[in-house]
């Protein structure tokens, strides 16, 4: 029973990174690559986390597993604040298509 | 019966992770800024941390789940140093 929950686990796991990585190789421009990299790469490695903890059946490899789950939860935001942050004040040209942007009025009394 | 299943599906994920790194790999070429291969590495490195996940469920082996503790530390921690450098020095094309 464990073995079929983590196999459909590890499966559904590896096909949101496959998606995640895809949406950062045809997405349009940063901002939005940077949506396709965060939320399912956070969730398939969670996912595929999850099976690991629940089909090894020892306390020290379920810990460990979850801690990885918990670094991922804890790092993936900062890491893609920091970097849209930076980007976005480095001038990397937004999407054509966008349709708002808060920041368009400070990002021009920043330039004058 | 149930071993061969998750040996199978570990098999496929395995071969999903690899055409991820390949597509990956497309925007750390492509670019175009800085910013853009930052992210393409830090997909990649999150990729890489879940083969190492599947191989030790594959092997047994925990050593492999510290692996994937340890890459996923220096991926933060690169990705994070990257944007204080995209910050402080520009975002050269």
């Amino acid at each position: 029973m464990t073995g079929i929950l983590a196999s459909v686990l590890v499966v559904l796991g590896a096909s949101l990174v496959l998606v995640a990585s895809v949406g950062v190789l045809r997405l349009p421009d940063l901002y939005t690559r940077m949506h396709a990299s965060t939320k399912p790469a956070t969730l398939g490695v969670g996912l595929i986390v999850a099976a690991l903890a629940i089909y090894s059946g020892e306390l020290g490899i379920a810990v460990r597993a979850l801690l990885i789950l918990l670094f991922f939860l804890l790092t993936a935001p900062v890491a893609a604040h920091r970097l849209g942050h930076a980007a976005y004040w480095a001038g990397v040209a937004r999407w054509s298509g966008t349709v708002r942007d808060d920041l368009s009025r400070e990002r021009e009394a920043n330039r004058r | 019966m149930t071993a061969s299943f998750l040996d199978a599906s570990v098999s496929l994920a395995l071969t999903l992770l690899a055409v991820a790194i390949a597509a990956a790999f497309g925007r750390l070429l492509r670019g175009p800024s800085i910013a853009d291969r930052v992210i393409a590495l830090d997909v990649i490195a999150a990729t890489i941390v879940a083969s190492a996940v599947l191989y030790a469920l594959r092997t047994g082996l925990a050593v492999f789940v510290d692996v994937a503790l340890a890459i996923a530390l220096v991926s933060f921690v690169g990705t994070v140093a990257l944007a204080h450098a995209i910050e402080s020095g520009g975002d050269r094309e």
